[in-house]
């Protein structure tokens, strides 16, 4: 009987290493243009070349402009390293999605939407994201710049084998409450260490009833929890998703894919090191108060007294981040106001992120107090079908900036950042110290409940909002 | 890689757990298309009181005084002190390059992330793990006593304090191999080149759709 991880793991092996370290083969190796550079460079003075080109799929994503980029990027140094990913990609004859391409867009995005994720293989990608494509039954983990080298240079990594951590996740999730929320109230209930040394299967009746788009929501936050990959097995929702994509099997190969992937399930009986249950009919709209994921409570409760925690060092830590977002204990969520609403990031900036979004803005405005509310669609092609559905119009309408796709402020590389002290609710993955801009104050939350937080000026239960609708 | 030297090195104490990739190395810095100068940049947030960008001239920054580093008695420090979940957040190698490139060989700490953990290895700074009562321990030996130093060996898997009080920790072997030899890891994986290629002959009958 063996879980997902261990099939997966064992149809990668190469080669046995010493203990649990293995040679494993990566099927596809996705590029970005932040952590490629130096790997690109090292390649070529030690006089390499890529071991398999077709495995390759590379874009620009963390540097670019998300206003209009007829003119190309402004910032010198952000423009040398998308040129520098260019360059790399025409000289070698890796397939990369330009700026300026439809397809173009955040690169954990991209992957999935083009079928080049298919389940059952190793994805890898210099970030540490990447754990997004476990959604689709994938072992897939973020690397470093020196082995993002060795991939190109061998196809495979030397992986220690990781701990299995099953998270069952049963029940139906109540109206407003979504794979995010989801995904915060796991972080918040085993810590962003929880997963650490482990790989995360979500199963479960709520896991079978989320869309790929929520599934990878979930997957993406995985690392967030210390998992370095985090995955969900194959079923009928996961064939549909693939179907006709431009990368996918078409025809007998399709038909030899879908057989392989149905087998990518957990067998019944498998053991896990360690299983966590979460009882989804008890999830609430997630909001993070903090500067790390697992600062995170529901939208409403309170921000926390540090005086009630007994551990000092925790104890320290609380307070250190309650002075560093501007809080004080015992304020309702509720009450607490917003600045700016960033909605995109690999976590949540597909269509039906945006729709989620779209449904509570529509017909309303942002509040008089929201200096910037904004949408960047998390790749051309989802910003396409947003247009085709109307959605940019409403987002427009209510006071939103609709924007061209890429990372943006989800860490502020490009011109999307945060003044100091400037309050965000944002549907991105981190809330640490500085990381959407320095001194930037970040809350973690769906994309629902950022579109109320817009509309209401404060944070609101996105709940309250779907019983008028 | 160079190999890894053992050293005895004076100790800098960061007492903070959960100490993210973010803070050790802030985004803004990883636009660089070098491997080299990210010392400077290091806890960059932290270590000046003004906000940095690439490209300014790090002399005319004004230091944060209360910043530990910063301290004199922590100059030239090789090892890292350090507590729970260190190098949580992105997997940016950039990480341990900036640490590196600032002066640490060794870091000491309970716990680490994964990815960060992994990439140390990658460029020979070693991350050791001692149990949590051993890291309070050496907080407070290091706080009462300036020039506190640590010996590393890491051929013995050995921590030695000043008052010859020796703590050892785990190592995977082949990461310790790989270290002590300054081993190219790409070159010993394509020693493996055939087995790489018979691999993919067997997924290509097996898995034809990954290979279109």
């Amino acid at each position: 009987m063996q879980t997902l991880y261990e099939k997966l793991w064992k149809n990668h092996v190469v080669h046995d290493g010493s203990g649990e370290t293995a040679l494993i083969y990566i099927d596809r190796h996705l590029v970005h243009e932040v952590t490629s550079p130096q790997a690109f460079e090292s390649l070529r003075i030690a006089g390499r070349k890529p071991w398999r080109l077709g495995s390759v799929l590379a874009v620009a994503d963390h540097n670019v402009p998300t206003t209009n980029r007829s003119n190309g990027i402004s910032d010198p140094t952000s423009r040398l390293q998308v040129e520098t990913l260019d360059r790399n990609c025409e000289e070698l004859g890796i397939t990369e999605f330009k700026m300026n391409d439809l397809r173009q867009g955040i690169v954990h995005v991209i992957g999935p939407e083009q079928g080049a994720t298919l389940p059952g293989m190793t994805v890898v990608c210099g970030d540490s994201h990447t754990s997004t494509h476990g959604a689709f039954a994938c072992l897939a983990f973020g690397i470093g710049t020196s082995e993002v080298e060795h991939v190109l240079a061998t196809q495979c990594l030397l992986i220690k084998k990781a701990l299995e951590m099953q998270i069952l996740v049963e029940g139906t999730l109540g109206p407003g409450v979504t794979a995010k929320d989801v995904a915060l109230a796991v972080i918040g209930e085993i810590g962003t260490a929880g997963g650490t040394g482990y790989a995360i299967e979500f199963s479960g009746s709520t896991i079978s009833s989320f869309s790929m788009e929520g599934r990878m929501t979930l997957c993406n936050m995985a690392i967030e929890a210390g998992a370095r990959a985090g995955m969900i097995a194959v079923d009928d929702t996961t064939i549909e998703y693939i179907s006709g994509r431009p990368f996918a099997p078409k025809g007998e190969l399709w038909e030899k894919a879908v057989s392989y992937w149905r087998t990518l399930k957990s067998d019944e009986g498998a053991k896990f090191n360690r299983v966590v249950t979460i009882n989804a009919t008890q999830i609430k709209p997630q909001v993070t108060w903090g500067t790390s994921p697992e600062m995170v409570t529901t939208v409403d409760g309170r921000v926390p007294d540090p005086l009630k925690i007994t551990d000092p060092v925790k104890r320290n830590d609380m307070k250190r981040a309650l002075k560093y977002m501007g809080l004080v204990p015992d304020t309702l969520i509720s009450s607490i106001y917003l600045d700016k609403i960033f909605i995109g990031s690999c976590t949540n900036s597909r269509i039906e992120d945006l729709r989620a979004a779209a449904e509570v803005v529509k017909d309303r405005h942002i509040a008089k107090n929201i200096k910037l509310a904004m949408v960047v669609p998390g790749s051309g092609l989802v910003k396409l079908q947003a247009e085709e559905e109307g959605l940019d119009k409403i987002f427009r309408d209510a006071g939103f900036e609709w924007r061209e796709p890429g990372c943006s402020m989800c860490l502020a590389m490009n011109d999307d950042y945060l003044s100091p002290e400037e309050r965000c609710a944002s549907t991105s993955n981190r809330n640490f110290e500085g990381r959407q801009g320095p001194a930037g104050r970040t809350h973690l939350v769906s994309p629902a409940m950022a579109a109320a937080a817009a509309v209401a000026g404060h944070f609101t239960d996105v709940r309250d909002i779907h019983e008028s609708l | 890689m160079e190999k890894f030297l053992d050293c005895k090195g004076l100790v800098a104490p960061l007492d903070r757990a959960n100490i993210d990739t973010d803070a050790i190395i802030p985004k803004q810095f990883l636009k660089s298309i070098n491997r080299s100068g990210f010392g400077r940049y290091l806890f960059d947030e932290w270590r000046y009181l003004d906000h940095g960008e690439p490209g300014q001239d790090v002399s005319q920054r004004k230091l944060n005084p209360d910043f530990v580093l910063n301290q004199a008695r922590y100059h030239g420090a090789q090892v890292l002190l350090t507590r729970a979940n260190f190098g949580c957040g992105s997997s940016r190698e950039h990480a341990p390059w900036s640490l590196q490139d600032y002066g640490f060989k060794v870091i000491i700490a309970p716990s680490y992330a994964d990815i960060f953990y992994n990439n140390s290895f990658k460029i020979g700074l070693l991350p050791i793990v001692l149990r949590e009562d051993i890291v309070d321990q050496i907080f407070r030996e290091v706080d009462l006593n300036v020039g506190y130093y640590l010996i590393v060996n890491l051929k013995d898997q050995t921590v030695t304090t000043p008052t010859d009080e020796t703590y050892t920790f785990e190592i995977d072997s082949f990461r310790k191999e790989n270290l002590l030899n300054g081993l190219d890891e790409i070159g010993q994986t394509l020693q493996h080149a055939g087995k790489i290629r018979e691999f993919e002959d067997r997924k290509r009958i097996e898995q034809p759709w990954l290979f279109t």
